[in-house]
């Protein structure tokens, strides 16, 4: 398997979903669920990633995916280490790059970072020799969010993305993880939907490879799957909706209008949810939710992405 | 050294030409090998370099005093002397803002004790003070102390009734209002250009309709005054649209651009380039082809390189938190010239755009190739490629996107008043 690995993983970092081949992804996908099986296991932990570090630099509040990191690193045997902005230097004024090169004086095997700033990982990984993760930067990407969600839509589909429909429901132009989905899902062959109020909508999404809606009912109509994402409240301060209540009449996911979807159709949402505001939350408890199984997917994935990137140099060393 | 400079075999729009300069004036010019060459001149072989008059820059941020740390008057008159710019307009965005005529003397007087031959500054004073967009700044004792124009530049003035007062008090003392054309509102939060590139690489972007809609005040106002009004560092084809009509129905307003709008498209920041990061913003691919044909139809009136130095480790940072600005001295001539090569534009061209019309229209003194005329000139060769580093660079900061770039053409010799400067 090492072998094999060195050759299906050339990559340092994992900045977005677009630098993986098609072989990587399903390799990564493949990996993931070994790893989903020891999360099922009576001991969840192996001793795979046994001496090797991971930092979590948090500067951007997180409480889901900073814990699926430290979970995932933890059942490989991973040392991991968190580092959050409030109490950190970096509320101080210290500078991005100086605490990236003050965590990497440290030594770390991987450097998994979330960031107010678009761009802010690729910053990292530019001028670290340490391999990075994004886990959300800005408005840009969320590889891992996608990955998961690929992971479990895979669980339901099967290999079988080609000529599914998935629409993804709110606030599309401040979000990384539509954008990191939009490239993914389209890779493999679904036909993507994006709904939202023109302005939650992202400038140029005209070039998108997507279908755009502003009407959710025809947005939904015979989807395969549906993904709610989370409408910050800052959104209505900034101008950009009247108020809540219209939006939850326009844009949140309710029964009536998850009927107008395949009968067999998938619910996502990244989470948080806000319930009642993008999504029922009779929809969130129902059987069509994935919702948990994109918990359970986040940890196996992050699993893999870790194992793939702290023994990428192994054979070198 | 004699106070008389033979320059022989320089190339004048084609031709070769030596040159006489006595006591800081042109004597005589005439074809290669007819003039005699003065008994006590320093000779100066140009070996057939390009001969240009010294530029105008009517742009810069000098930013002394205040953020010397960025640049400070004496280095970016080294970057003006070596990047072939005799005379620069320096903006009032200082700390303290050049909205007092003390400072106004602080960056003369500064420019004469360490350049004393030139490059000349020409410094804009704050339309209002304090930057602020409220009350009109003391332009009469800013003019007398020598300001040679009047700008708001780096904090447009949103109130329309302000900024045409300040218009109006300005043209009674013979001076410009150079108006850097920005909705507040459009632009707010803004990092790059609004369009494709933005809202793929999930960065707030300013759409250009902000800057365009600015012009269109502009121009009205220009109209219902009679007056002038100068529009600052142009960036679209929706401006020029604007411009080219106002200029056919004779609206007293003038424009520039500069080099980087002429080049670069928002794909520069792709990979989130803090160097590619400027206001306003890098605009697309046909806002660039529309530039380009305005200033060659003279639409666009001037280059100037709004010239905005920072400190490295400003710019080392991810794109949201890094300031505004590209550095343009050191490379706005060759990159000019890049034009020139391409075919767009020719060597009258440049001397249009960055010598005669900023002249005319900000009434500096001339500097062309008459008899009497100041001898203020600089020898370019049109061949010599040089790559654009920390090295090359005579600007304290090297805050531009061209780093790394290979660039061809480059200013060899300068003089002012006769005298080598660079």
């Amino acid at each position: 398997m090492q072998n094999e690995t060195r050759s299906l993983w050339p990559h340092k970092d994992l900045l977005d979903v677009d630098q993986l081949s098609k072989d990587e992804l399903l390799h990564l996908l493949d990996t993931a669920a070994q790893f989903h099986e020891i999360n099922r296991r009576p001991v969840k932990k192996v001793p795979t990633l046994k001496g090797k570090s991971v930092i979590l630099f948090f500067a951007e509040p997180s409480t889901r995916t900073k814990t699926s990191f430290d979970v995932a690193g933890k059942r490989l045997s991973a040392d991991t280490f968190s580092l959050a902005k409030s109490g950190s230097s970096l509320q101080k004024g210290e500078s991005l790059k100086d605490t990236a090169l003050t965590l990497e004086a440290m030594n770390p095997d991987v450097l998994v970072i979330r960031h107010s700033s678009s761009g802010a990982a690729r910053f990292l990984a530019e001028r670290l020799a340490c391999g990075v993760v994004n886990a959300g930067d800005g408005w840009h990407a969320h590889p891992t969010q996608a990955l998961l969600d690929c992971y479990s839509l895979r669980q339901v589909w099967g290999d079988t993305f080609e000529g599914r429909t998935l629409c993804i429901l709110g606030d599309i132009a401040h979000s990384r993880v539509a954008r990191s989905n939009v490239k993914l899902l389209t890779s493999l062959g679904v036909r993507v939907r994006l709904c939202a109020p023109r302005t939650l909508l992202p400038a140029g999404v005209g070039n998108w490879p997507v279908e755009v809606f502003t009407d959710l009912d025809a947005a939904v109509r015979d989807a395969d799957a549906v993904m709610c994402l989370r409408l910050q409240l800052e959104r209505q301060q900034a101008g950009l909706l009247p108020d809540l209540r219209e939006y939850s009449n326009r844009y949140c996911l309710t029964p009536r209008r998850l009927e107008l979807a395949k009968p067999e159709a998938r619910v996502l949402h990244p989470g948080p949810m806000n319930r009642g505001l993008e999504i029922a939350s009779s929809i969130a408890d129902a059987p069509a939710s994935l919702v948990l199984d994109q918990v359970a997917a986040g940890v196996a994935t992050r699993m893999a992405i870790l194992f793939l990137l702290a023994t990428r140099t192994d054979g070198g060393r | 050294m004699s106070d008389i400079l033979f320059l022989r075999n320089a190339r004048l729009l084609g031709t070769p030409v030596d040159l006489i300069a006595r006591d800081g004036v042109i004597a005589a010019i005439g074809e290669h090998g007819t003039l005699d060459t003065p008994a006590d001149a320093t000779v100066h072989d140009a070996g057939g370099l390009i001969l240009f008059p010294s530029f105008i820059d009517a742009h810069v941020h000098l930013r002394e005093p205040g953020f010397e740390y960025k640049e400070d008057i004496a280095s970016g008159l080294d970057a003006a002397a070596h990047g072939g710019f005799g005379a620069v307009m320096c903006m009032a965005n200082t700390r303290p803002v050049n909205d007092d005529a003390a400072v106004t003397r602080h960056i003369i007087e500064t420019a004469l004790r360490h350049w004393p031959h030139g490059p000349r500054v020409y410094p804009v004073g704050a339309a209002t003070v304090g930057l602020k967009g409220t009350e009109l700044a003391p332009m009469a004792e800013l003019a007398a102390a020598g300001c040679a124009a009047f700008s708001n530049d780096g904090a447009p003035v949103p109130d329309t009734e302000m900024f045409r007062r300040a218009v109006e008090y300005a043209a009674d003392l013979g001076r410009v209002v150079i108006d850097h054309c920005e909705d507040p509102y459009l632009a707010k939060g803004a990092h790059m250009n609004e369009g494709a590139t933005s809202g793929r690489v999930g960065v707030k972007g300013q759409p250009d309709v902000g800057e365009a809609l600015h012009v269109a005040r502009d121009i009205l106002l220009a109209d219902y005054l009679g007056l002038p009004i100068h529009l600052a560092h142009i960036s679209c084809r929706r401006s020029v649209e604007l411009i080219a009509w106002a200029k056919v129905r004779g609206v007293p307003v003038t424009a520039e651009t500069c080099p980087h709008y002429l080049i670069l498209d928002d794909t520069a920041l792709e990979n989130y380039d803090t160097n590619a990061k400027v206001n306003p913003p890098l605009r697309t691919p046909d806002d660039v082809a529309a530039l380009r044909e305005a200033v060659k139809s003279g639409v666009i009136d001037m280059f100037v390189t709004d010239h905005a130095p920072h400190a490295a480790h400003e710019k080392e940072t991810p794109l949201d938190e890094a300031p505004n600005g590209i550095s343009g001295l050191d490379t706005a001539v060759a990159l000019t010239w890049g034009l020139v090569r391409e075919g767009l534009l020719t060597e009258g061209d440049l001397v249009r755009l960055w010598n005669r019309e900023p002249a005319r229209v900000f009434g500096l003194p001339r500097n062309g190739f008459e008899p009497g005329d100041p001898a203020d000139f600089f020898l370019f060769d049109p061949d010599e490629a040089w790559v654009v580093s920390r090295e090359t660079m005579h600007s304290k900061s090297c805050n531009t996107p061209f780093l790394g770039h290979t660039l061809t053409g480059r200013v060899k010799a300068h003089w002012m008043d006769g005298r080598r400067i660079a």
